[in-house]
């Protein structure tokens, strides 16, 4: 029993001081994500999001060329990113996709101008892997405050909006009608985005922002049938393949003989990913019973429509 | 020009005047008129591209017109219209039951979380009911057909009690049987909800037993009043510019171009091949 505790978490785990920072961001980052990834999926606004994950490794690498904290730069350039998007169009769906790509193409540019001089000015070895691929390990305890801060705004512009961002995920025309203040919902939920994309480009990278945005979200949206289950799911989601990332990355440095731990957002997007394809067979198979009783028999179930 | 609006005893819930609209420099509505009723069922009738669509959005507010201009009622919370679009896409991956869609009738445009109530869930179960929705109630809004997420919808329209009730097109993508429920419901809500309904449809004969009036559109132009006044061939060839003959088949109302059928011939006010 000894045996296979220690073989699950192995020594020094609980005592390690980056891990236990890794453990709390990344709980409270995979949360902040979780949440506003599950409107982004349901508003089709994935693209949206890898964009502002783009615009934060702009951000963050020129924070670091500057000697800020990476994360003033994520958080920082995404929100103005946002802002830009929002202005050339991002309400429109056609206006939408020409308005992100745009912007994201611009934004790597400046990540490759701002990285390159990061690696001939020679200060830092290893700037690009840790901004665009992330590693949370290297994440400091005087983060955490600022880590909370932000996600507590994040959160509250969700919770605001929370109902016209339903009604206009419906029907943008109906919101409209019944006076909603469709532009100042579009906006709250454009900040909450960009500053849950900036905090997972802390945790995972910019690059891989997208996959703790989306991943849990997406899970949690094929097993739920309510927005609120689904919001409850996704955080689950999200806090557990976080956790099971930070521990697998740290184990994996007793793995082979060579004694190499290896990239921890490898493990977090991996696992993430995994619980994906698990999720399509499980919403699969007790489709029957999830169905109401009385649903009409034209109707499919979601979960087969996904499936298929 | 408007045909005269006949008797108009009862009290007005919406006041169209003199209303224009030019879209990129094309004229799509030129100085329409009329008025609806308290509790009264008005179709908007009009082949595809006459203005249908934009009429209703200048009535909603999401338009303005160049000119002319609309009164609705209003409550302090803002104006007193339902609304069902032609267009919801709604995705079987949606989150959302028929009764959460319903709810958001209530208050989806005010910000923060909703409460549950048991006050709310009360009154959704009720509009449910009223709309021959309850059996569905917890089923994904995105697995049910066309003519049940129309249900939803209106019932989503008229949770928060409107004096006016805008459908665009709701027949649109409706089976015949359907489109009959429907218009039946629609026109049982109208007297038992007290609310008036304004409905566009480019046909014209599923409405013909429920219709108190009809707004004929054809061309930027309408005519109103009711079905014998403005379904008439006089009326409607000023209306086309051209000539339009109306034949009456079996209760049944035909609106045929006349004697040369030319490229202005049309015949989206009655299919002559549909068998009733």
């Amino acid at each position: 029993m000894h045996q296979v505790w220690t073989w699950v978490f192995e020594p020094g785990l609980f005592a390690s001081a980056p891990v236990r920072v890794a453990a709390v961001t990344g709980g409270v980052v995979a949360i902040v994500s979780a949440v506003t990834g599950v409107f982004t999926v349901m508003r089709g606004q994935s693209f949206g999001g890898h964009a502002l994950g783009d615009v934060s490794a702009a951000g963050g690498s020129g924070a670091l060329l500057a000697g800020l904290n990476p994360l003033v730069g994520f958080v920082g350039l995404g929100i103005a990113g946002a802002g830009v998007m929002d202005m050339i169009g991002v309400r429109r769906v056609r206006g939408r996709d020409l308005a992100t790509g745009v912007v994201l193409g611009a934004a790597i540019g400046l990540s490759a101008l701002f990285l390159y001089l990061e690696a001939s000015s020679g200060a830092t070895t290893g700037a690009p892997a840790q901004i665009l691929f992330g590693s949370i390990f290297t994440v400091t305890s005087s983060t955490i405050p600022t880590v909370i801060a932000l996600s507590a705004v994040a959160l509250a512009a969700i919770a605001v909006a929370w109902r016209p961002l339903l009604l206009t995920t419906v029907s943008t025309d109906i919101a409209a009608a019944r006076g909603t203040r469709v532009r100042l919902t579009g906006l709250l939920f454009m900040l909450a985005l960009a500053v849950s994309v900036g905090l997972s480009s802390l945790a995972v990278g910019a690059i891989l922002s997208t996959a703790l945005l989306i991943g849990p979200a997406a899970t949690a949206l094929r097993l739920t049938r309510t927005v609120a289950w689904a919001v409850v799911a996704a955080c689950l989601i999200g806090v557990g393949s976080t956790w099971l990332g930070i521990l697998l990355a740290y184990d994996s440095y007793y793995w082979g003989a060579s004694h190499q731990g290896l990239p921890v957002s490898f493990f977090i997007v991996a696992v993430i990913f995994a619980g994906y394809l698990l999720s399509g067979l499980l919403a699969a198979r007790p489709a029957a019973r999830r169905r109401p009783p009385v649903a009409p028999p034209a109707a499919a179930p979601a979960s087969e429509r996904v499936a298929a | 020009m408007s045909a005269q609006t006949a008797k108009a005893s009862t009290t007005e819930v919406l006041t169209v005047e003199e209303v224009s609209v030019s879209l990129s420099g094309r004229q799509i509505l030129q100085d329409v008129s009329f008025a609806v009723g308290a509790g009264q069922f008005t179709g908007l009738i009009g082949p595809n591209g006459a203005g249908k669509t934009t009429l209703l959005r200048v009535i909603l507010g999401l338009q303005r017109p160049s000119t002319g201009t609309v009164e609705v009622p209003r409550t302090r919370r803002g104006p007193a219209v339902g609304y069902v679009p032609q267009k919801v896409l709604l995705d079987s991956d949606l989150p959302m039951r028929a009764k959460d869609l319903v709810a958001l009738g209530i208050d989806g445009n005010r910000f923060g979380m909703p409460l549950p109530s048991k006050r709310r869930s009360e009154a959704v179960r009720e509009m449910l009911h009223a709309v021959d929705a309850e059996l569905f109630a917890d089923a994904r809004v995105g697995n049910l057909s066309g003519g049940e997420q129309q249900r939803v919808l209106i019932a989503h329209a008229l949770i928060s009690r409107p004096q006016l009730l805008l459908l665009d097109e709701p027949l649109a993508n409706l089976d015949l049987r359907s489109g009959q429920e429907i218009v039946s419901l629609l026109a049982r809500l109208a007297t038992e909800q007290h609310v008036a309904v304004l409905l566009s449809a480019h046909e014209v004969n599923p409405l013909l037993p429920v219709m108190d009036r009809v707004v004929y559109l054809a061309g930027g132009r309408a005519a109103s009043g009711t079905t014998e006044q403005v379904i008439q061939a006089d009326v409607l060839t000023k209306l086309y510019g051209h000539h339009v003959d109306v034949l009456h088949v079996h209760g049944r109302i035909l609106v045929v171009a006349g004697a040369e059928p030319g490229p202005g011939a049309d015949l989206t006010a009655g299919h002559a091949v549909e068998v009733g």
